[in-house]
């Protein structure tokens, strides 16, 4: 009972709760108008829309008039707002305010566990535990004030709630931050749909990845599409029809990373959907290709905190992208105002929601206009969301929900009075409605006589009481009550406690002294304290800042200095044309236009070339990586046996330092390839390593899509039964089930293939057409020679046995990569027509590699088979000319031969032979000058270029080393002064980087680098 | 199984055609019977080949002459008895055996296979134990080494913060005591990281801060100083019997060494203490950030091992070829270094490349290769022995067709061991004579 009362005390406090016209009346019936006149305030009805001495009435939750009219209606509560400001109240896009807190799986990724491969929700609903639409959040919503409160007093007063989880979220509720029944709170109860590519609580294997998550999105909408004809032989799928319900909603995806926006945006391009973006903060960094995405994002401010680098042994190990970062997250809002790109601000990820203005005002020494700021606070999510009609700015009709302060909200001193939230008005500093700070004097009357003091007052906790001494008192004042105690440490026995009430200017109270007597006492305002200037404004940048730079690494390029394709001639060097032509001595080749030019002894100067000496040093193509894992944001999507829907291509990362190291090993073009989880993983991604670019940019235009297929130990995750006993859960278990998989998974094409054939001859009136599948239709590609396989695979059976499958069903293998007892079935693959690309010598680290040997090259090559060496490795990527070398040891290869095994026969494997892989006239210019003969050990690569335009240069590196150092040093001096100057600091942070392999990885890369392996076959994180 | 032999007689003959100056005997050639080889007795000769001693002298159109195991003579022209063995160099290079000074060899075959790998046992402490019997002299990689030029190694126990006791092996064995070349040779501890481990979920926020790495690192290395504290007052005096304080006594004597895996300054100054404190000989084994605080090594007289030249840079601002320009910052500072190869995917036997990589930023060829000869020997204890063609040490050497450290180079005609003349032949040679057969290539 008590608590009942308790709880009623509150809310009357609150302002009342509405009378709800369904509910019994309680007790005896207390109707009141809510109705209210706010005169003589600034008004800012927008944030470009200001009325002085104007007045706001407010009637029951809405706003009746705004104006300059300063009488009040009657009736109405009049509030004398004489020097106060009134603006919108601010709304937040991306809370979970009385929501459930989702429940997390508790622990890690387990890779060893046994998988779970359906769904666990119970129900009519789709296949997949991370798609839950039919979720909806205002059927969750309870208000909650003890989360509202910390909002209201930031100046919020309506969000929009969702519930922070899965893929597809299901629909968001519009809702103000009034403590009230659910009823009149919930302002729009289905607001909006929501999307992200973290899978969240999901149990279930797929995805586990983020290109799965992008292809399972893709997936779900044609299936949604799909759905809306009624197939009879899916019946029914409740998150299907709630899909299709909430597409004409504001669809809001929370991506969470620049490169995330982007893939976000292109799904939504795909369908037809315009997301609102959650971004992530690091938008600066891309700012020109965010803005292509045509979208309004929602920004938060969680920006780094400084870390602890006063000790060079911590710093070491942070990078220079995470101090970069620190300087620079703070632009980003501001990149977006400049850019014209429009935003919402959210208090969401903040370590502390306190922090929010601090955190907003940091933006705004950073760039960032006020108007700007008020605009992504108000309007810019009001009308994004399509309620600008019922909040953002302060019309008549709109709903009540407005701040009142003492100026500007984004300066410092400003005090937030007052939170109003349909019509109820919150306190936030009432108590500093009226400024009675200042120089009281006091008078305590005691047995003894009458004492007087001067109490200076300054802060609601910090006053000085006068006497004879000074003496600093505790203090505590809060608008109705005051306490002072004094305790001067030189006369202990002058101690003295007083307690008042508060009544405007004039206070009263009693209190008791050091002997115990009781006194009473009074103080009167007497004059002001002398002001003091905002000092908001003087936390400015100091000294200049880092530019950005492409990609956001070191040894990136800024707008200033990118790198340009230039007409190159390289004078008399000897030239290794991977041509039948062989190696030519004292030759000069001319690069122009991208291309290759021209090739011959003396060739005639070319006006405005830049001639290099090749002198002593020898020319050859860029080198060609057939199997690599570089630059991209994940590798495995191992959920799946079959996951040929997914696309490395949709999660390219072109902030990899890896592309710059490989640059500086010849490599000019790479095959980023899905991983070796599973027997059909995903379409790969061919990309030239063009330092700086985007994701598009990074993409070999024009090619031959292919996919990557595996077999043996890994797609049997025989990994998963080393410690454990056989916990494999997944088909296959056995190369008997890896064969069955791809006979079923081509089976099932053939027949796919049939039906929309069917389906489009017949062309029948009213016909259903069948149900497009991702997976399906890039294995018909395969079968109709538009796609092409590179397949994992290590012993004999395996590649004999994919091979018969493959002839049986009508498709071909390609490519076999790694295929290290390719030796023992050569004249097989050369039947079959595959191509071969291995490693020179790895073996033994795993049963299924203990027949490899390092003369596989040379036989294979000697039996005719095209044959190439890969890496499958980021540091290996930079010496793969010396790889090739080591078939000059095993086996005899010739080096003209050996050196066209990571040049010409890659580019032939992968269908690009008359793009590039050789030196020859019309080919693009991807060339490599090396300081030594490329076979040697002892070669480094001096220029490499790719398109004409020279991504490393030696000489330039040496350059950039350097300012990388002065950088580092600059923004780590910085750090250090902000801590010293008392601002919290975090520890250091080393910045350990994810490296993605395809699963055989048995060598460190460094004691910062985490083998993604494993995390590569886990859960996909946004983080 | 029939071909499979024939195939292997052929190669037989071949080999023994090679060897055409009699020396010995090749021995069989199936995987199961390539036979170690017995000792050497008399006197062979290679002559008019160009030495390459270890030290960094080269010795063109040269003569060794070795006896009973043992080099005898070096020099330009060897007077010998008529009828000695004798071997023209022509333009071939003798280079003493190359050394592999931190490997797994023999302790793991397959590395994805548990029931494979006996090279590290449970718990922290772990002193007592020693790596050489479990060494497997029947490994399958052990012969894919020698014909790259490998012919000893340092075969090393693993995890714990105590590893237990290492031993350097000669790589033409019947049996580990056989194989032994110096029995418990080392120690090896692991250093703590000494910094902050990943956070999880990217530091959410309200995530609670984890302990100080540091001081938890430090409060390890306290409790293994508090153990060679105890074996040090061991020495004076004890009752019962501690296996792991007998373990470690032949480091206060420095008949052994610590061996301290340590890649971060902090790692490294860290192992400074167990010279400073207990007067241990310390060898810093990784060492990826060694090239920091070089002087400071040299100074205190800590040599590094660098465990593997061929990886990526620490981090992403360092320069993009600083692990293969790391030995040239060594040298320079005077630092006693040797390059290893512990790559798990190759398995060991790109030693010669990883030197060569060296080379190629900044040491020169004789540097190099002194890093995987007789540095790597002074640095295991063994240089006495072996490490370089120098008159009284082990007759151990390789002679190669061209340059060593380079693969256009690596081509070996003969290895040998204690002046045996050990076969080059490995299951791999074997596979790849028995594809040649089914194709019919020669």
């Amino acid at each position: 009972m008590r608590k009942r009362t308790l709880l009623a005390a509150l809310l009357a406090a609150a302002g009342g709760i509405h009378a709800q016209e369904t509910f019994p009346v309680a007790g005896i019936a207390d109707p009141r108008p809510e109705h209210y006149a706010l005169t003589h305030a600034t008004i800012y009805k927008d944030a470009t829309t200001v009325l002085t001495d104007a007045m706001l009435v407010v009637k029951d939750g809405r706003i009746v008039s705004v104006g300059t009219a300063n009488t009040p209606p009657a009736g109405a509560v009049v509030i004398d707002c004489k020097g106060k400001f009134l603006y919108p109240s601010f709304i937040d896009l991306f809370s979970d305010y009385g929501l459930p807190t989702v429940q997390r799986p508790a622990g890690n990724f387990d890779f060893f566990a046994r998988a779970q491969y359906s769904s666990n929700t119970k129900g009519a609903y789709g296949w997949n535990q991370a798609v839950h639409p039919e979720q909806e959040a205002y059927r969750q919503f309870a208000v909650n004030d003890a989360a509202a409160k910390p909002l209201r007093d930031l100046g919020f007063g309506a969000v929009l709630t969702h519930s922070k989880d899965g893929i597809a979220r299901g629909t968001g509720a519009f809702v103000s931050l009034k403590t009230d029944k659910e009823h009149s709170v919930l302002l729009r109860e289905r607001a909006s749909a929501h999307y992200s590519f973290s899978k969240g609580s999901s149990t279930q294997a797929y995805p586990s990845s983020l290109m799965g998550s992008i292809a399972l999105l893709r997936q779900t909408y044609l299936d949604a599409q799909w759905y809306r004809s009624k197939p009879a032989k899916e019946g029914v799928n409740l998150s299907l029809q709630a899909w299709n319900d909430q597409q004409a909603l504001p669809q809001i995806f929370d991506a969470g990373d620049k490169w995330n926006d982007i893939r976000a945006d292109r799904v939504g391009d795909e369908f037809g959907v315009q997301y609102i973006i959650k971004g992530g903060g690091n938008e600066y960094q891309r700012i020109r290709e965010i803005a292509t995405t045509k979208a309004t994002y929602i920004l938060t401010l969680n920006f780094p905190q400084a870390q602890d680098v006063e000790d060079p042994n911590d710093a070491r190990f942070v990078s220079l992208a995470d101090l970069k970062h620190w300087e620079l997250a703070a632009t980003n809002p501001a990149a977006f105002e400049k850019a014209g790109i429009p935003f919402c601000l959210s208090a969401a990820d903040l370590r502390d929601p306190k922090g929010f203005w601090t955190a907003l005002r940091t933006a705004l020494n950073y760039g960032l206009s006020e108007t700007a700021a008020l605009n992504a606070l108000t309007k810019t999510p009001a009308q994004a969301l399509g309620v600008y009609d019922q909040v953002g700015s302060l019309e008549a009709g709109k709903w009540a929900n407005f701040i009142v302060t003492s100026g500007s909200p984004f300066a410092e001193r400003t005090v937030l009075y007052q939170n109003w939230v349909q019509g109820t008005k919150y306190s936030v500093r009432d108590d500093a409605w009226t400024d009675r700070r200042g120089n009281y004097r006091v008078l305590v009357n005691s047995a003894s006589g009458q004492q007087e003091y001067t109490l200076q007052f300054r802060e609601n906790n910090s006053a000085s009481l006068i006497g004879r001494d000074t003496t600093t008192s505790r203090f505590y004042y809060d608008g109705r009550q005051v306490r002072i105690n004094v305790a001067p440490e030189r006369q202990p026995g002058s101690t003295l406690s007083l307690s008042g009430i508060v009544n405007e200017d004039n206070w009263s109270g009693t209190g008791v002294d050091a002997q115990g007597n009781r006194i009473t006492w009074s103080a009167t305002y007497q004059s002001p304290l002398p002001t003091r200037a905002d000092s908001a404004r003087s936390k400015r940048p100091q000294g200049r800042l880092g530019a950005v730079t492409y990609p956001f690494l070191p040894f990136g390029w800024t707008d200033s200095t990118k790198p340009k394709q230039e007409i190159l001639l390289i004078r008399n060097t000897t030239v290794w044309t991977s041509e039948d032509a062989g190696v030519l001595t004292n030759t000069d080749v001319l690069l122009a236009g991208g291309k290759i030019a021209g090739i011959g002894k003396n060739l005639p100067a070319v006006p405005g070339a830049r001639v290099i000496d090749g002198s002593g040093k020898h020319l050859t193509a860029g080198i060609i990586d057939e199997h690599s894992h570089i630059a991209t944001a994940s590798i495995n999507e191992g959920g799946q046996s079959v996951t040929s829907e997914v696309r490395i291509g949709d999660n390219m990362q072109p902030d990899d330092i890896n592309i710059y190291r490989q640059l500086s090993g010849g490599v000019t073009t790479s095959h980023i390839l899905h991983g070796s989880a599973n027997t059909i993983g995903g379409q790969t991604q061919l990309i030239k390593l063009r330092w700086g670019a985007d994701d598009e940019g990074l993409k070999f235009a024009g090619a031959d899509p292919f996919i990557k297929f595996a077999l043996g130990e890994n797609v049997k995750r025989s990994v998963a039964t080393v410690n454990t006993g056989s916990n494999n859960n997944r088909y296959p278990d056995t190369r008997m089930g890896v064969e069955q998989v791809l006979t079923d998974a081509f089976t099932r094409a053939r027949a796919y293939e049939r039906a929309w054939k069917v389906f489009n001859t017949a062309k029948k009136k009213g016909a259903v057409p069948p149900r497009r599948d991702l997976e399906l239709e890039a294995l018909v590609e395969i079968l109709n020679n538009q796609r092409f396989i590179t397949c994992h695979s290590y012993v004999q059976s395996e590649i004999n046995a994919s091979m018969k499958v493959a002839e049986r069903l009508g498709y071909k293998y390609n490519t076999f990569t790694h295929i290290l007892e390719g030796y023992k079935v050569a004249d097989k693959m050369k039947a079959h027509g595959a191509n071969a690309s291995t490693f020179s010598d790895w073996w033994n680290y795993k049963v299924e590699v203990i027949d490899a040997i390092p003369y596989n090259a040379s036989l294979m090559q000697r039996m005719g088979l095209n044959v190439a060496i890969n890496s499958d490795d980021a540091e290996m990527a930079r010496r793969l000319n010396q790889e090739a070398a080591k078939s000059v040891k095993y086996g005899g290869m010739s080096e003209p031969d050996a050196l066209k095994m990571v040049t010409i026969n890659p580019a032939k494997m992968l269908h690009i032979d008359r793009q590039t892989g050789s030196i020859r006239i019309g080919k693009d210019a991807d060339v490599v000058l090396w300081s030594d003969n490329p076979l040697s050990i002892y070669a480094r690569a001096l220029y490499t270029i790719v398109d004409g335009t020279i991504y490393f240069d030696r000489e330039q590196d040496a350059v950039q080393r350097r300012a990388v150092t002065e950088e580092r040093a600059r923004i780590i001096r910085k750090m250090n002064s902000e801590k010293r100057s008392g601002a919290p600091v975090q520890p250091a942070q080393p910045s350990y980087y994810h490296l993605l392999s395809c699963g055989d990885h048995n060598h460190s890369h460094g004691i910062l680098a985490i083998d993604d392996q494993v995390g590569a076959d886990g859960a996909v994180s946004n983080d | 199984m029939a071909l499979f032999q024939t195939t292997n007689y052929n190669n037989m003959k071949r080999l023994i055609i090679i060897i055409a100056a009699g020396l010995l005997a090749a021995p069989g050639f199936a995987q199961e019977n390539v036979y170690p080889v017995a000792p050497q007795k008399g006197m062979f000769l290679i002559e008019d080949v160009t030495v390459h001693v270890g030290n960094g002298q080269v010795l063109e159109h040269s003569a060794v002459l070795v006896e009973n195991g043992k080099i005898r003579q070096v020099g330009g022209r060897i007077a010998v008895p008529a009828g000695t063995n004798t071997i023209q160099g022509g333009s071939r290079h003798l280079y003493p055996g190359l050394i592999l000074s931190n490997s797994n060899l023999g302790l793991v075959e397959v590395n994805s296979v548990r029931a494979s790998s006996d090279v590290q046992e449970i718990g922290d402490n772990n002193a007592s134990v020693h790596a050489l019997v479990a060494y497997n002299t029947d490994s399958k990689v052990i012969n894919t080494l020698r014909p790259n030029g490998i012919l000893l190694a340092h075969v090393v126990p693993q995890g714990g913060w105590i590893s237990g006791n290492s031993s350097v092996v000669q790589l033409d064995a019947w049996n580990w005591e056989d194989a032994a070349y110096k029995t418990d040779n080392g120690i090896f501890i692991t250093m703590p990281a000494l910094i902050a481990r990943p956070r999880r979920g990217g530091g959410a926020p309200g995530a609670a801060p984890e302990a100080d790495p540091v001081k938890q690192g430090l409060g390890q290395v306290d409790a293994m100083k508090q153990f060679f504290r105890g074996a040090k007052a061991y020495t004076a005096a004890h009752e019962e019997t501690n296996l792991g304080f007998e373990s470690v006594q032949g480091l206060f004597n420095k008949s052994k060494k610590l061996f301290v895996r340590a890649n971060t300054v902090r790692q490294m100054l860290v192992a400074l203490d167990f010279v400073r404190e207990f007067g241990f000989d310390v060898v810093v084994v990784g060492g990826a950030d060694a090239w920091q605080i070089a002087d400071l090594l040299k100074q205190n007289n800590v040599a590094v091992i660098l465990n593997q030249m061929h990886s990526l840079p620490t981090l992403d601002d360092d320069d993009v070829d600083q692990p293969y320009k790391t030995p040239a910052q060594l040298q320079k500072a005077g630092v006693l270094f040797a390059i290893n190869d512990e790559d798990g995917q190759t398995r060991g036997r790109n030693l010669p490349f990883n030197a060569g990589t060296a080379v190629a930023y900044g040491l020169t060829k004789e540097e190099a290769l002194s890093a995987i000869t007789l540095n790597a020997a002074r640095i295991l204890g063994i240089a006495q022995q072996t490490g370089s063609i120098e008159v009284g040490k082990d007759a151990n050497f390789v002679l190669c067709t061209g340059d060593i450290l380079d693969m256009r180079g690596n081509v070996l005609t003969h290895a040998f061991i204690q002046g045996r003349e050990v076969p080059l032949v490995s299951k791999q040679t074997q596979l790849y004579e028995r594809y040649k057969a089914k194709y019919g290539l020669e």
